[in-house]
């Protein structure tokens, strides 16, 4: 019996059976479309977040006090200081640019519309570092920050909820915490963030900040955003900016009571965590797919007894057992294999959906079917089918041709 | 051993079935020879072990003990599998209720020996050709259901005789048949043995077949009844 008979003849037996084979092909099609749609979705998941991490800068590290990984006594705070230290050329060859932040919440009003942003004190240095754009006005200024003037910068997101639009804001005036302030530009989109929108913020200068906003004490940052001079450099400013500060916090010897991390520590913790986050999703879809198998199981074990006698004829007249064998195992893999190519067809469909349902609530997210999902869920998917196929077709093949003849 | 004429030979067959506890002497020792060509009635009531008979002549099953012989061939050892290409090769079956597929048409079932016998070009002609030979030329695309019990069983007649076997078993071939397509069944039988030679055996309890053929061979209790 040759392959195209075989597929042939399972093809009949499928026909002639509609309804049950649908039911049980769509098990399958569940299965592989769920596979397949989780699979995009942490994928484009993972995309968007390790995105938006590279949106926040190239080549940045990032300094936060007190240490993250133990217990420090008399832990002290970041300053201007330490910023200024750090950006001395002499002791830190491989610091391009550093921009100290105070950060925090704030409520922001604009006429009736009321928004709680992220509020970010920062430099000048701030915008290289952060690599942001203007879609109008200016950036804040050395004497803004020297003036701790009452003037702010908003992301677009922001001027989206305040003022409906994002051009053609510049002079005017909000109240951030009930204290007015001259809005001097207009932040371009970063794209969506994963902790939080990056376009959901304010910038101030970073002594108003201080002062008037967050209250911290003088001299005291939160966050050192520094810029090491190239990708190759990184470790060296990692290990010089912590040999200052060790010098600078007089912690040479224990712990360090500042934490520095690196924009790839960010990267590869992220695509840790969505891996764990695809692998989990996929691992759920896959048992759906495992059900679905049982079904193909099922419904061969229930053909392989009405068609007993068939299979005693087919004995009586020369079919040896690797004949029957195949014919049956070509039936499931027949049903699971058209179940995966359904399958992957309405898991594209459904990852295309969530894609819409995404865009359509503001998260720019694109499910991402990848070839090798694709792969993976066929080949999977007949797998399946030979494999929940094995038992019953062996059944099959092992019927005494005297008894199967018999039975009624 | 077996005489050249001899297409079946067998010496001291014996078939015994486990039936839970107690063991069923279906057949003590049958010692039939039936040679090429010749028509032979199996006869008996119900318990005789003519169907345990036929299926081991069939090379459907195997004996407990005793040899058979086949063309010649010893085949009372041979496994699953190597039985298998013998009832392709050697063996035609015709049975009571047909035993056709019912979702293929006439021709699809008369090439399905063909099949199994790993014939790869010209099948649709020769069964066709076949289907002509038993007067169902114009029905080859009918499925079963839509064949009368006549026309059903001259296509399982058709597929019985593709293969050119030595030997065609027919189990009560008229059993579920009119009379009228009973005696047409039955012509045709006799005359695929004048044709081509073949070895007939037909199981039957119907005395009128019986007498039809040129040696009856009454089983009783799993013995050959001695003639009288």
């Amino acid at each position: 019996m040759n392959i195209a008979q075989s597929i042939r003849e399972a093809l009949e037996s499928l026909v002639s059976n509609k309804l049950r084979a649908a039911l049980t092909i769509l098990g399958i099609v569940i299965g592989v479309a769920a596979v397949i749609a989780m699979l995009a979705v942490g994928s484009g998941a993972q995309d968007t977040i390790l995105g938006s991490i590279s949106g926040i800068g190239t080549n940045l590290l990032f300094v936060f006090q007190g240490n993250f990984q133990q217990d420090v006594r008399n832990e002290q705070p970041l300053t201007l200081g330490d910023v200024a230290a750090i950006g001395d050329i002499f002791q830190a060859q491989h610091v391009d640019g550093i921009a100290p932040v105070v950060n925090g919440s704030a409520i922001v009003n604009f006429g009736g519309e009321s928004s709680v942003v992220e509020l970010f004190g920062v430099t000048p240095e701030f915008e290289i570092v952060r690599n942001y754009g203007l879609i109008e006005g200016g950036f804040i200024t050395e004497d803004n920050v020297n003036g701790r003037a009452s003037v702010a910068l908003l992301g677009p997101e922001v001027a989206d909820k305040l003022f409906g639009r994002r051009e053609l804001i510049t002079g005017e005036t909000i109240r951030i915490e009930g204290q007015p302030f001259r809005v001097i530009g207009i932040l371009e989109s970063k794209g969506g963030g994963s902790f939080g929108s990056q376009d959901n913020v304010i910038l101030v200068p970073i002594t108003t900040a201080r002062v008037r906003l967050l209250n911290r004490e003088r001299d005291h940052v939160d966050v050192i955003y520094v810029q090491a001079v190239d990708a190759k450099s990184v470790p060296l400013a990692n290990e010089e900016i912590a040999q200052i500060l060790r010098t600078r916090h007089r912690t040479d010897l224990g712990a360090d009571d500042f934490t520095i991390f690196t924009q790839e520590d960010f990267l590869s913790l992220a695509g840790t965590i969505t891996n764990v986050l695809t692998i989990f999703l996929g691992g759920i879809a896959a048992i759906s797919l495992l059900v679905g198998g049982i079904g193909i199981m099922n419904i061969m074990l229930v053909s392989v007894t009405e068609r007993t006698k068939e299979i005693g004829l087919r004995k009586a007249v020369g079919a040896r057992k690797a004949d029957i064998l195949i014919q049956f195992l070509t039936e499931s893999s027949l049903l699971s294999l058209i179940g995966g190519i359904i399958g992957i067809f309405f898991g594209w469909l459904i990852s295309f959906a969530v894609g819409q349902v995404a865009a359509a609530s503001g998260t720019p997210f694109t499910p991402n079917v990848s070839l090798s999902a694709v792969l993976l869920a066929t080949i999977f998917s007949t797998a399946v089918g030979l494999f929940f196929g094995i038992y019953p077709a062996n059944r099959a093949a092992n019927l005494e041709p005297v008894e199967a003849l018999r039975y009624e | 051993m077996a005489k050249k004429k001899d297409v079946i030979l067998t010496r001291e067959i014996t078939k015994v079935y486990q039936m839970g506890e107690v063991q069923v002497h279906a057949l003590c020792g049958v010692s039939i020879n039936i040679q090429a060509g010749e028509v032979v009635a199996i006869m008996g009531p119900s318990g005789s072990g003519k169907s345990t008979l036929m299926n081991i002549i069939g090379c459907l099953d195997r004996p407990s003990a005793g040899d058979y012989y086949l063309d010649g061939e010893l085949v009372s050892n041979l496994t699953d599998d190597q039985l298998a290409v013998i009832r392709n090769k050697k063996v035609g079956f015709v049975f009571q209720n047909f035993n056709l597929l019912s979702r293929s048409s006439a021709l699809l079932n008369v090439e399905l020996p063909l099949h199994y016998a790993g014939v790869k070009d010209g099948r649709r002609e020769k069964a066709a050709e076949a289907l002509q030979s038993v007067g169902l030329g114009d029905r080859v695309n009918h499925k079963p259901t839509e064949l009368s019990g006549g026309e059903q069983q001259r296509v399982a007649l058709a597929r019985a005789i593709i293969n050119n076997p030595s030997i065609i078993m027919a189990d009560e071939p008229t059993g579920n048949l009119d009379s009228k397509s009973g005696e047409e069944i039955m012509q045709l039988l006799l005359e695929m043995n004048k044709k081509f030679g073949t070895t007939l055996i037909i199981v039957t309890h119907d005395p009128m077949i019986a007498k039809r053929t040129q040696r009856i061979i009454n089983l009783y209790d799993g013995l050959v009844e001695k003639k009288k």
